[in-house]
């Protein structure tokens, strides 16, 4: 398992580095210009300056080059210093800076990173503390009403947009019952029982849309896996044994399903980091999803190809991560 | 309903007191709550230019001068405008005097001396700084501090309207002890300065989330010790339109929200709440259609769109311009895409009042099929059997584009329909607002490019001297492969009588004159077609009813008196 693993982490080298200058190629040849959204009082030879300014007028492979050493020596060397309190040469190293804002991209994202872990990272873990049961019951008695609603609920859950959902529960609890706020709050800072209450209030609309979408997704997944293991042999000889059926249930048939739910489980996590981009810009939460859009619609570029480099680490990190997840809980799957 | 329109008339009348009439303590009215659906990215306008960046610093850091709501000039740092008739600006045009008021201070409590106006010429025109707003310190030789508390500029040559560097909300004055370590390539570095400007204005920056949020506190040392009324204020960013506009109308969460770009149905529901109102003003901005000159046609290859390709076979035909002008209903797509944030115009240069001109409304004002028809016909363009007119080969069927926006793809569907009653068909296209106004000379999508027969999108001049924005038309501004595709006539408009004229309008300075010189300008674009204006668009914000002494402005930052904003007892 540990050659295993360490093959997988040498191999993802350079796949990442083909990642990254694939992201940076398309973000190259999108026609995008970050001068776009600027007045049309500016004068094009001003902006022919700013681009210069933002380095632009330089050629392609030299600027990716430029963001790689950014990125890739400088910033954790910059982490480094910061950690350690070291100084590494003069402490003077070109950043990735992010052209709208003007200031280092990894200090947005460490900025942002709290709130989606929260918003997101709690719809997350509700979406699967809700799914589990929900999929468990429905697979024991399916065709059931309490099967039938749940699976009516999961699809709508699944099919219906966060756009829609999220706009629908501000209009009904914002706007008519007036019960909890619609914009995201982000300087408030919990330092006591109404403070955390008001945190707790905010978060209810943006956490429930998201809860709703992941435990629909997930309570699908248990279902079907737990229909698949009810119907095995070693379930009736566990029945024919006379065990008794809660623990049929819950240790023998819950055990072998979650094996493919882990893996899904964990396959998304590299989800939350990339936010919930729609989710957060309706509840103007300022998780990472709307700093990658707003960069995206502001042609931030520094910014977008650092944060899609990002998730694409995770992605490749998890899947890794979900590999080795399958070979500890199921004995049967050896990579050796 | 008896009960709205009394509490709207009482406020309106709260409102035309609150200007002169006591106001409230300094620090207050709490916090005033403001929302942007647009995120701020920087509170340094020099390094940004983005409207959204313009506005928020504007509470931080303060011009010279400013234009209030009616399109005036209002001292703001100095003791009065300068003028030809009080000595401020020389007899030959060529150099100007402010004088400073006395005892100002910066926020951190050191003096404001002349010294910083010098600093700030020198930052924006630095090498490598990338300065947006170099426009306004264009033509500036020197800035010199003859003592503390006057700045002298110098003109490279005369300049009969001068008020252009350290005035608006645009060229603001920055602390030369704080940037001054951030000039040219070093300017992006200095992010602290940056985020935190130190500025003379009502507010000062206590933190500052980039694309975020923004939290300010009164400036202790304001120079109007009993302002602002309000003690902090939090800027909230991000989002869309429609809700920030639910925010303040219907949710009563926040007391300003800024350009509400919304379809005018939906704001009249949320109106309804009673939580809050609109706000218009009108600057200069006018959505236009530009009727491209020069032969697009994909044929001509490298030489599409450019005077080599030869002219428009269709659109170079004066009878087929006034034709189009003549069959826009302008008051269809206000009502339809605008509604109280546009007004349907004529004119190239809608405002202020007094370069306005009124001579073209009678006939392009209203819509009149009849006389279209009857134009096409007699310049001999014949239906065809599929109902659309030719002429010699050429076809009346056009490729009109413009940026992907709701409110103009409607638009373009009206205007679409009203131009197939005069048998002229149209093919509709739009383009993502960034590639469009990106102005990338590789794209083939540029507005500038105008690689299609029509176009639509919307211009303006800051400030209210429209001498630069006219020049835009002249012959050597079109945009060609020569100049990479810059230039403001994308219309490939181009008349020696034109541009003879805006040669003597830069060289007049008796405003009269000036004013006269402007609407003969804005009169030949509309009259020979060059383009057809269609609607003065307004900017739209929301507020709360309780929220006093906004005074909305389309000249300025909207937010240019916030220091007298307070909320109603």
């Amino acid at each position: 398992m540990f050659t295993y693993t360490l093959r997988r982490l040498l191999f993802a080298i350079p796949t990442l580095l083909i990642i990254s200058f694939v992201i940076f190629a398309l973000l190259d040849l999108a026609p995008n210009d970050p001068t776009g959204d600027l007045p049309l009082t500016i004068p094009p030879e001003v902006r022919e300056q700013i681009r210069a300014s933002l380095g632009l007028d330089q050629p392609f492979f030299l600027r990716y080059l430029y963001w790689l050493q950014q990125f890739f020596i400088n910033e954790p060397l910059n982490i480094l210093e910061r950690l350690t309190g070291w100084q590494f040469g003069d402490g003077t190293r070109m950043r990735v800076l992010s052209w709208a804002t003007r200031s280092p991209v990894v200090d947005l994202i460490v900025q942002r990173l709290p709130q989606t872990l929260w918003v997101v990272g709690l719809a997350y873990l509700f979406g699967i503390l809700i799914a589990i049961p929900i999929g468990v019951i429905s697979a024991y008695r399916q065709y059931s009403i309490f099967d039938q609603i749940g699976t009516f609920i999961s699809m709508v859950g699944y099919s219906v947009p966060t756009f829609f959902t999220g706009v629908l529960l501000i209009v009904i609890f914002s706007s008519w019952l007036q019960w909890f706020p619609s914009v995201y709050d982000t300087n408030l800072q919990v330092t006591d029982m109404s403070s955390f209450f008001a945190q707790m209030r905010q978060m209810v609309l943006p956490v429930s849309v998201l809860s709703l979408y992941n435990a629909s997704q997930i309570a699908r997944f248990v279902r079907a896996s737990m229909l698949d293991n009810l119907h095995q042999d070693y379930v009736r000889t566990a029945r024919a044994k006379g065990v008794k059926e809660k623990s049929v249930l819950l240790v023998h048939v819950l055990r072998n399903s979650l094996i493919p739910v882990v893996t899904v489980i964990a396959l998304g996590v590299p989800t939350i980091f990339s936010g919930a981009i729609i989710t957060e810009q309706i509840f103007r939460v300022n998780g990472l999803g709307q700093l990658l859009i707003v960069a995206i619609q502001g042609a931030d570029i520094p910014l977008v190809q650092t944060l899609t480099f990002i998730f694409a680490v995770l992605i490749v990190l998890f899947n890794l991560i979900a590999d080795v997840l399958y070979g500890i809980l199921d004995p049967r799957i050896r990579y050796d | 309903m008896k009960k709205l329109k009394l509490l709207l008339v009482g406020t309106a009348a709260a409102l035309a007191f609150a200007g002169s009439a006591a106001h409230a303590q300094k620090g207050t009215d709490g916090d005033l709550k403001i929302l942007f659906w647009q995120a701020v990215s920087t509170m340094n306008p020099y390094l940004s230019g983005g409207t959204k960046e313009v506005y928020a610093s504007s509470m931080v850091i303060e011009p010279l001068a400013r234009y209030d709501e009616k399109g005036e000039l209002v001292p703001m740092l100095v003791t009065e405008i300068p003028t030809i008739e009080n000595g401020g600006v020389a007899k030959d045009l060529l150099s100007m005097t402010w004088k400073l008021k006395p005892d100002l201070k910066w926020a951190d409590g050191t003096a404001f001396t002349a010294d910083d106006a010098i600093f700030t010429w020198q930052y924006c025109k630095a090498p490598d700084g990338g300065c947006a707003q170099a426009a306004y310190y264009e033509g500036v030789k020197s800035v010199e501090a003859p003592d503390p508390h006057t700045v002298k500029i110098t003109f490279t040559e005369p300049k009969p309207y001068p008020y252009s560097a350290f005035v608006g909300a645009q060229s603001p004055i920055i602390q030369k002890k704080q940037f001054e370590k951030c000039v040219g390539a070093a300017a992006p570095g200095c992010t602290s300065a940056n985020f935190g400007p130190i500025g003379t204005g009502p507010f000062m920056v206590k933190e500052f989330k980039p694309n975020d949020v923004i939290t300010f506190t009164a400036n202790p040392n304001y120079r109007d010790p009993a302002k602002p009324a309000f003690a902090t204020v939090t800027l909230k960013g991000g989002g869309d339109a429609a809700s920030a506009a639910r925010a303040v109308l219907e949710t009563g969460e926040y007391d300003y929200a800024w350009n509400m770009q919304v379809e005018p149905e939906v704001l009249a529901t949320m109106l309804k709440a009673g939580k809050g109102k609109l706000e218009t003003a009108f600057g200069t901005q006018v959505e236009r259609i530009n009727l491209n000159h020069f032969n697009p046609d994909p044929k001509l290859g490298d030489k599409r769109a450019t005077k080599e390709g030869g002219p428009h076979p269709a659109l170079s035909d004066p009878a087929v311009r006034r034709a189009l002008t003549l069959a826009i209903d302008r008051d269809i797509i206000v009502e339809a895409g605008y509604g109280a944030a546009g007004k349907a115009t004529c004119n190239i240069v809608p405002a202020p009042a007094n370069v306005a001109s009124t001579k073209n409304d009678s006939w392009c004002l209203k819509q009149d099929i009849a006389a279209a028809n009857k134009l096409l016909d007699d310049a001999g363009w014949k239906k065809g059997s599929d109902g659309i007119r030719a002429k010699d080969g050429a076809k009346l069927s056009f490729l009109y584009q413009t940026s992907t926006n709701s409110v103009r793809q409607a638009t373009q569907e009206l205007v679409k329909d009203m131009w197939s009653q005069i048998g002229v068909a149209t093919e509709l296209r739009n383009i993502s607002a960034s590639v469009y106004f990106g102005g990338d000379p590789a794209s083939p999508d540029t507005f500038q490019k105008f690689y299609a027969d029509i176009e639509m999108l919307t211009n303006n001049f800051d400030g209210t001297d429209p001498e630069k924005y006219l020049a835009g038309w002249l012959c050597d501004k079109i945009p060609t492969p020569a100049n990479g595709w810059q230039g403001e006539n994308e219309t490939r408009y181009c008349n020696p009588a034109y541009d003879k004229k805006v040669a003597e309008l830069s060289k007049t300075a008796d405003p009269a004159k000036r004013e006269t010189l402007s609407k003969e300008l804005n009169d030949m674009l509309t009259e020979e077609g060059a383009l057809i204006p269609l609607v003065h668009r307004g900017s739209v914000s929301s507020h709360s009813l309780a929220l006093e002494g906004v005074r909305m402005n389309g000249w300025d930052s909207e937010l240019w008196n916030v220091a007298d904003w307070s909320r109603k007892k």
